[in-house]
């Protein structure tokens, strides 16, 4: 640990040197080392997926879209857009502070830390370093040690390709975070669980670093059968793709658990059979295209979470498990008691709860009583549901009609609330999450106001109140002397 | 004798207010904009009452109450009154390629229960402020005054109380007890202006519920003067903004000067003649400048001016009376820079200027120490202004003035670093207390079978298209050609 002490201080200083030097404020600096991302991810692509498959068992092509194609298009996004984020921007000022002038310069805040998670581990990874190198800053990654082959990838490849003197990697697990979150960082992005996330920003207070934190929770779907029966096919393809077709259900704004009305719930059951045994063929295991749980750790707990009686009782699909190969097959579960613990902490797996309800209309109320989440779905087209939703409830984002897919739309801020976390990034976000707005005024030494000065009189008193109420003429008749 | 506040009582405060957001009391525009006329009631109707409690507690000057606590806050109301449709509006997003066809929307929406914690050096800005943000965003709230401004912090009660609607807005007096019961309650913002060290204690509590916290804290606010201003305008200036601002007990007040050593006699004197013509012969007996709040910080400003190579640089002032807590303003020369008075954040009426052999190295002096909530610059050199406007970090920058950027809604007003996080004032304190929703609205046509399992290389090749929002290259691969 000595030496992992060691390493971290002079890691820091490296980076803070390097910060202070003004190399990564320089717009090329950053359009290199986002170039060099694209790069990497290009050269590596098969390797990358390599990883990818050995700590997740990912299909290529999940594995592609989540991450490396996710990855690439972000650099290239910010590539394109850095000449436009970094400009200041214009503030108008009031007509009496004539000829002073106003705007607000987005600067790097200086040395930051990156936390990510081992479910999408180049993506969660990377993607923060795109917003704080777009942003200027000099940055530390340290990756989950849960997916070690994809971490170990990242240390050995990122030196190539980056700026080393700025950017760094380190490996390690919570003992590793512990010592570098006892460092002074000046920003400090952390994805993972709200239990880490507390930890993070109790340590960030002991140096007043501002954090982003992108947690989780239990993210719902609505499916309000009545008014989406057409396209009922289309939303259990959705339902299903997203949930079991990402990383297994491992992941922060998946499918958590479905709402439908109690009419509904066996035809959906039925209907989503057979699209599964479509997507994951007759045996899932074997199918290539279903992701594995990460650790026996994480599959201990699902097992754990399926182990109630009254759970079992309520598995209408799937439900088999190998711990060997770190399976779970997905499992559907029709109304799990309410105070079981699947329906008490976020799943994070393959096994999906149908929650049955009088009329839909109760979802509102249902969400209500949960935490916020980082997403809420809802499969409807009826409007007043639809406002319904948006006024009455609260969660990082909100989909209609399809699920996951706002990660993908950069123009929409990616964050939660509340349990689900604070802060935001994507696109512009990106760069924002990493700059501190600092406000810039100028004013001119030629023109002065007298009443600005004391000793203090009523003319004066007078004038100030008029100038702050903008009422210019009365301020003229004041100064002429046509206004006591 | 006022009811003791205990854990229970914050209990009983959380629920009752959270019944009321739940119940929707303080979403709907109509509600909020009352809510904000009748703080604008206040204003007009209580303003004598406001002076006297802020002359009680700070012996703060008429014109300083008039204009720096209650114009300012009268404009912040109408500025929110105004704007605030605008505000509530959701903002439409741009969607792509990958996510056709849809329609995007970032919705505000109101936090919930809110928590605002205020200062006693401006106690009804800072308290009101805050709360106006709060408001406007459709929260309810619970602010708890400085107890170090106790007049204040009693008439904020009872106006509160009186005015405004007391199932979604209240007031909790009290001091370190009451404070940590609230701070023990979860809240789904809390918005603090203080101290630093304060603000770690604030932030600490709030990771325990992870709630966000803007943190308007201080530090040490240099203003470096340069030998081709307008002095007599600078030291104006420099005078209205640190005496003339609660007798520089104020978060942006400027803490030190720093200039060459050829220049700084010049400015000394600049800052002698106009400190006379603004308070007179005898700046003791003047009466528009405030006491020092309490004893307790007199004795911490003596100290800090009684150290040993410290009180041998006084070249202006110095005096002091333990009795009416009043100390005139003092301009010291070249304290050391491991003073007392150069280590932490004056809060007072003493003004250090520290000499430099050329104005360049005061880029080294500002970058070593922690930023600052504000940095300030005199000069007409366009490149230095470039120069420090890019690279000094901290809150706010202000060249050739002093502090004038608060009372500029159009500004985002916040810290950096020790300085703080989170900004406010206009919008800035709408966004400060909402939460940004994004809304992703999605129809049914466009159900492509790449997304779904099982992959394929063809499926994988038209992602990699869709991706990179390469049109030719779908329709490639769409038709067979790839």
């Amino acid at each position: 640990m000595e030496a992992m002490k060691e390493t971290v201080d002079q890691n820091l200083r490296e980076m803070r040197d390097t910060f202070a030097s003004g190399r990564t404020r320089s717009v090329k600096w950053r359009k290199t080392q986002l170039q060099a991302i694209i790069e990497m991810v290009k050269d590596n692509e098969d390797k990358m997926c390599d990883v990818l498959f050995q700590d997740l068992g990912k299909h290529r092509t999940e594995a592609f879209r989540d991450e490396l194609g996710f990855v690439m298009r972000s650099a290239e996004t910010a590539l394109k857009c850095l000449d436009k984020w970094v400009v200041p921007k214009k503030s108008n000022l009031p007509l009496l502070f004539y000829p002073a002038t106003g705007k607000v310069i987005s600067e790097p805040y200086g040395t930051v830390l990156v936390l990510s998670s081992w479910n999408f581990p180049i993506s969660l990874s990377l993607d923060p370093m795109i917003g704080a190198i777009s942003a200027g800053n000099t940055v530390l990654l340290k990756a989950s040690e849960l997916s070690p082959n994809t971490s170990a990838f990242l240390a050995k490849t990122i030196p190539s390709y980056l700026d080393t003197k700025a950017i760094k990697v380190i490996e390690g697990g919570p003992d590793v975070a512990t010592i570098l979150l006892q460092h002074q960082w000046d920003k400090i992005f952390f994805t993972g669980s709200p239990r880490i996330g507390k930890i993070i920003m109790a340590a960030a207070a002991n140096h007043l670093t501002p954090v982003t934190l992108e947690l989780g929770g239990k993210c719902p779907t609505i499916i309000d059968h009545h008014s989406v029966s057409k396209d009922m096919k289309s939303v259990v393809k959705r339902i299903t793709g997203a949930k079991w077709g990402s990383c297994s259900g491992q992941a922060c704004i998946s499918v958590d658990y479905v709402l439908v009305e109690q009419s509904f719930a066996s035809s959906l059951v039925e209907m989503l059979k057979p699209v599964i045994k479509s997507f994951f063929g007759e045996n899932p295991k074997e199918s290539g295209s279903l992701a594995r749980i990460v650790t026996k750790k994480h599959f201990q707990r699902l097992s754990r979470l399926l182990s109630d009686p009254r759970v079992q009782a309520s598995i209408v699909y799937g439900g088999s498990m190998d711990e060997e190969k770190l399976y779970v097959e997905p499992t559907i579960l029709l109304d799990p008691p309410l105070d079981s613990e699947i329906m008490n902490e976020e799943i994070f797996g393959p096994i999906l709860p149908i929650i049955t309800l009088r009329d839909i209309q109760e979802s509102i109320g249902f969400i209500k009583s949960k935490p916020k989440p980082l997403a809420i779905y809802a499969f409807t087209k009826d409007e007043k549901l639809k406002t319904r939703i948006l006024s009455e409830t609260s969660s990082g984002s909100v989909t209609f009609n399809d699920v996951m897919i706002q990660y993908m739309c950069d123009a929409l801020p990616f964050g939660g609330v509340g349990e689900s976390g604070m802060g935001r990034y994507h696109g512009k976000y990106s760069f924002e999450c990493f700059s501190h707005e600092k406000a810039v005024m100028e004013g001119s030494l030629a023109m002065d106001l007298e009443p600005r000065y004391p000793p203090w009189n009523n003319f004066k008193l007078t004038f100030i109140r008029l100038a702050f109420r903008e009422a210019y003429f009365k301020l003229v008749l004041l100064m002429l002397g046509l206004k006591k | 004798m006022a009811k003791l506040f205990e854990a229970a009582d914050a209990n009983i405060l959380m629920t009752e207010l959270r019944r009321s957001f739940d119940a929707g009391v303080t979403r709907g525009y109509e509600w909020r904009v009352s809510q904000l006329k009748k703080l604008l009631v206040i204003c007009d109707n209580h303003e004598t009452e406001i002076v006297s409690a802020l002359h009680d507690d700070l012996g703060k000057p008429e014109l300083e109450s008039s204009v720096y606590e209650v114009a300012l806050l009268r404009n912040s109301i109408k500025l929110a009154l105004k704007q605030l449709k605008n505000w509530m509006a959701p903002d439409k997003a741009k969607t792509s390629l990958t996510t056709f066809p849809a329609s995007a929307e970032i919705v505000s929406e109101p936090l919930g229960v809110v928590l605002v914690i205020s200062a006693w050096n401006y106690p009804f800005l800072l308290s009101i402020d805050p709360v106006i943000g709060a408001i406007s965003a459709g929260n309810a709230v619970v602010l708890k005054p400085s107890e170090l401004a106790p007049a204040s912090s009693s008439l904020l009660a009872k106006l509160l109380e009186q005015y405004l609607d007391p199932s979604a807005v209240r007031v909790v007096e009290g001091a370190v007890t009451e404070t940590t019961l609230l701070l023990e309650q979860k809240w789904d913002k809390i918005f603090y202006t203080g101290s630093s060290k304060i603000g770690r204690i604030i932030m600490m509590a709030a990771a325990k519920h992870l709630t966000p916290v803007v943190l308007e804290l201080g530090g040490k606010s240099p203003v470096v003067i340069d030998s081709d201003t307008n002095l007599k305008i600078t030291a104006k200036r420099i005078i209205s903004g640190k005496w003339g601002c609660n007798n520089g007990q104020a978060c942006i007040s400027p803490d030190y000067i720093l200039t060459t050593k050829e220049y700084a006699p010049k400015v000394i004197d600049a800052m002698k003649q106009e400190l006379e013509a603004f308070y007179g012969k005898n700046p003791m007996e003047s009466k528009d400048m405030s006491r020092i709040v309490n004893s307790n910080h007199f004795d911490r400003l003596s100290k800090i001016l009684e150290e040993k190579d410290v009180s041998d640089k006084i070249v202006y002032g110095g005096q002091k009376n333990r009795d009416n807590l009043k100390i005139s303003p003092t301009i010291l020369l070249d304290v050391p820079l491991d003073s007392l008075i150069m280590s932490e954040e004056i809060f007072g009426p003493l003004l250090p200027i520290l000499t430099l052999n050329n104005l360049e190295e005061c880029f080294d002096v500002i970058r070593s120490r922690p930023k600052p909530l504000a940095a300030y610059l005199f000069t007409q050199n366009q490149k230095l202004k470039e120069r420090f406007a890019m690279t000094i970090s901290a809150g706010g920058i202000v060249v050739n003035d002093i502090a004038v950027h608060l009372s500029l809604p159009t500004l985002p007003f916040g810290g950096v670093g020790e300085s703080g996080m989170g900004s406010y004032h206009g919008k800035f304190s709408f966004d400060a207390f909402s939460h940004k929703k994004a809304v992703l609205y999605k129809g049914f046509i466009g159900d492509a079978a790449i997304r779904y399992p099982p992959y394929s290389r063809g499926k994988l090749r038209l992602l990699k298209a869709l991706v990179n929002s390469n049109l030719v290259e779908v329709f490639k691969v769409l038709l067979g050609l790839s």
